[in-house]
């Protein structure tokens, strides 16, 4: 009974309290225009491809059920060959950049404010430039009498033919979404406490047999975060494949967007689009069910 | 800590750090030299050099006129962007309403959703709408992913502030726009200042959904170097490119200072 009596003072109080911010306390009025805004610039047009997916038909398709785009999608081998190279390329991609983001990560875990304030500073530096500017400057280094090229050569190495294939794609990429990669890595990393490699090793493990057992498995969540969003990122890029790959060697995303843009078939653009957007939001999922599952053990600060 | 003392693997680990750093940065600054040879091509390292790339920037209307494009279309957008995610921020972190979660993960979901599904999405109820080609479409679309960046900068900085000098005024009489004018909004403003920049440069930087909602007497420079670069090996784009890079590190120069100087008022 006191207690309700006091919740209700406090109920009473707190609109008293309130009255002298801004809008009296009705501060979720204000998140409205930018709701409105993406609910309707952005949940209604997904929804509204995804609708076209199902009743936009090129005349080919027409008459065979609701599900003709996603069967004629899945029935093209060129379709089923162009997944195949994009989830191989995006694996790819994936453990390049994994593998150069990891020292990378934990190297600004040891070093001094000075320095890790450089690290990141490249990091964010190349983050925030523009796509279009770093395409083009792969595509300079690596054109066929490019300065990658020129050097190969005179190391007296074979010359590569990269420009207008997977590999192409795959090389700007790999630098493109470094970032992306590393950010998460860090944000991990950051939050192990080095103590425990000491305890290790106060143990009696040597330091390569304590960082293994110790520092690794608590690394995982970042690991698994960073990937799996590189990964995402891989397979619904455009722009780099587009500059530094061909058509014939085409990605996912330039399927769907000779599709739309090229042969104007909303609908078959839709259902590729909707596979995207499904294998996304699961793999995101995951991502986040990781990154929570890690924060709730509580062995990654945060 | 002096190098002497590094143990070997430490020492290969900064030097690995170091290739890392250069992987990120050096790649992109061919642009500028590029932007200088005197022929017309994208052979690398130039043999000679001229600026005649950048009278040629500048004298074509093409290129020029997609400059002022992007330019007007990126100011707007951080504006609408940043007025909007401003209040959105006080929403998410002041308002109590069911469902929050659900808003902010809608709010910040243009970011994480690939931006060719989205260029789709726009494309075909743009097309309904008539905005294909108009000012009006591309701002709608731009806000529509630039608004993420303002929302978490600006609830990060909002996070931080201390409400009781929200009290304080009140309790000094102050009315609650003027509180707001005068206390809150000055407390939070590197945050929201570096929001709106951040949205300028995604607007001025996005390509792919541009591609889709550009006519031939709306084009935004981006989209202009996209369709330069696959037609033929111009070096006008590279003029494009430097300046490009130019304007978002002095952007980020900025950026950095302004909260630099919000972490020493603290």
């Amino acid at each position: 009974m006191t207690d309700v009596i006091a919740d209700n003072a406090v109920k009473r109080s707190r609109p008293g309290i309130r009255g002298g911010s801004a809008l009296r306390g009705r501060y979720e009025l204000l998140g409205i225009p930018a709701l409105v805004l993406v609910l309707v610039l952005f949940v209604y047009p997904l929804v509204t491809m995804l609708g076209k997916s199902f009743d936009d038909f090129l005349v080919t398709e027409q008459g065979h059920g609701v599900f003709a785009n996603y069967q004629w999608f899945f029935g093209q081998h060129v379709n089923v060959l162009v997944l195949q190279r994009t989830l191989v390329t995006a694996l790819a991609v994936t453990a390049i950049c994994l593998a150069v983001s990891y020292p990378f990560a934990y190297l600004m875990t040891l070093v001094g404010e000075r320095t890790r304030l450089v690290m990141t500073g490249a990091v964010l530096l190349s983050f925030w430039t523009s796509l279009m500017v770093r395409n083009y400057a792969w595509l300079i280094l690596l054109q066929d009498n490019g300065v990658v090229n020129r050097i190969l050569g005179s190391l007296g190495l074979p010359r590569l033919h990269v420009i207008g294939t997977a590999a192409g794609a795959a090389i700007g990429m790999c630098q493109i979404l470094l970032p992306f990669m590393i950010l998460p890595l860090y944000a991990n990393l950051r939050g192990i406490d080095r103590r425990l490699l000491q305890a290790a090793q106060s143990l009696g493990a040597r330091p390569a047999v304590a960082w293994w057992l110790v520092y690794a498995p608590l690394s995982v969540p970042g690991v698994v975060a960073g990937s799996l969003l590189v990964f995402v990122m891989t397979l619904g890029f455009y722009i780099t494949p587009a500059i530094l790959g061909s058509p014939t060697n085409a990605m996912f995303s330039q399927l769907i967007v000779t599709q739309v843009q090229t042969l104007l078939a909303f609908g078959r653009g839709g259902a590729m689009a909707a596979v995207l957007l499904v294998a996304t939001l699961l793999l995101l999922g995951c991502a986040a069910l990781v990154t929570r599952r890690a924060r709730s053990r509580g062995v990654v600060a945060t | 800590m002096s190098a002497a003392r590094l143990s070997p693997g430490r020492l290969g680990l900064r030097l690995f750090g170091c290739l890392v750093g250069l992987w990120l940065i050096a790649p992109t600054l061919v642009v500028v030299p590029m932007s200088l040879t005197d022929e017309k091509s994208f052979r690398f390292p130039p043999t000679g050099w001229s600026t005649h790339w950048y009278s040629e920037f500048f004298s074509d209307p093409l290129w020029g006129e997609a400059l002022v494009h992007s330019l007007v279309i990126a100011t707007v957008v951080a504006v609408i962007a940043t007025i909007l995610g401003t209040a959105a921020a006080f929403a998410i972190v002041r308002g109590r309403f069911p469902g929050k979660a659900v808003a902010n993960t809608l709010l910040i979901s243009p970011m994480v959703v690939p931006v060719v599904i989205i260029a789709i999405g726009m494309y075909i109820v743009e097309l309904e709408w008539h905005l294909v080609g108009t000012y009006l479409g591309f701002f709608l679309a731009h806000t529509v992913i630039a608004l993420p960046f303002v929302l978490i900068t600006v609830s990060a900085s909002l996070r931080t502030f201390d409400r009781r000098l929200e009290h304080a005024a009140a309790t000094l009489g102050s009315g609650p726009l003027s509180t707001f004018f005068r206390v809150t909004l000055p407390g939070i403003r590197s945050g929201v200042f570096a929001g709106a920049l951040f949205a300028f440069i995604v607007s001025f930087d996005e390509v792919v959904i541009s591609t889709f909602l550009v006519s031939t007497n709306l084009r935004t420079l981006p989209v202009q170097m996209f369709s330069s670069l696959t037609q033929e090996q111009n070096p006008t784009v590279a003029v494009a490119s430097t300046l490009m890079f130019v304007v978002t590190t002095v952007l980020l120069v900025v950026i950095a200072i302004v909260m630099r100087g919000r972490d020493r008022a603290r």
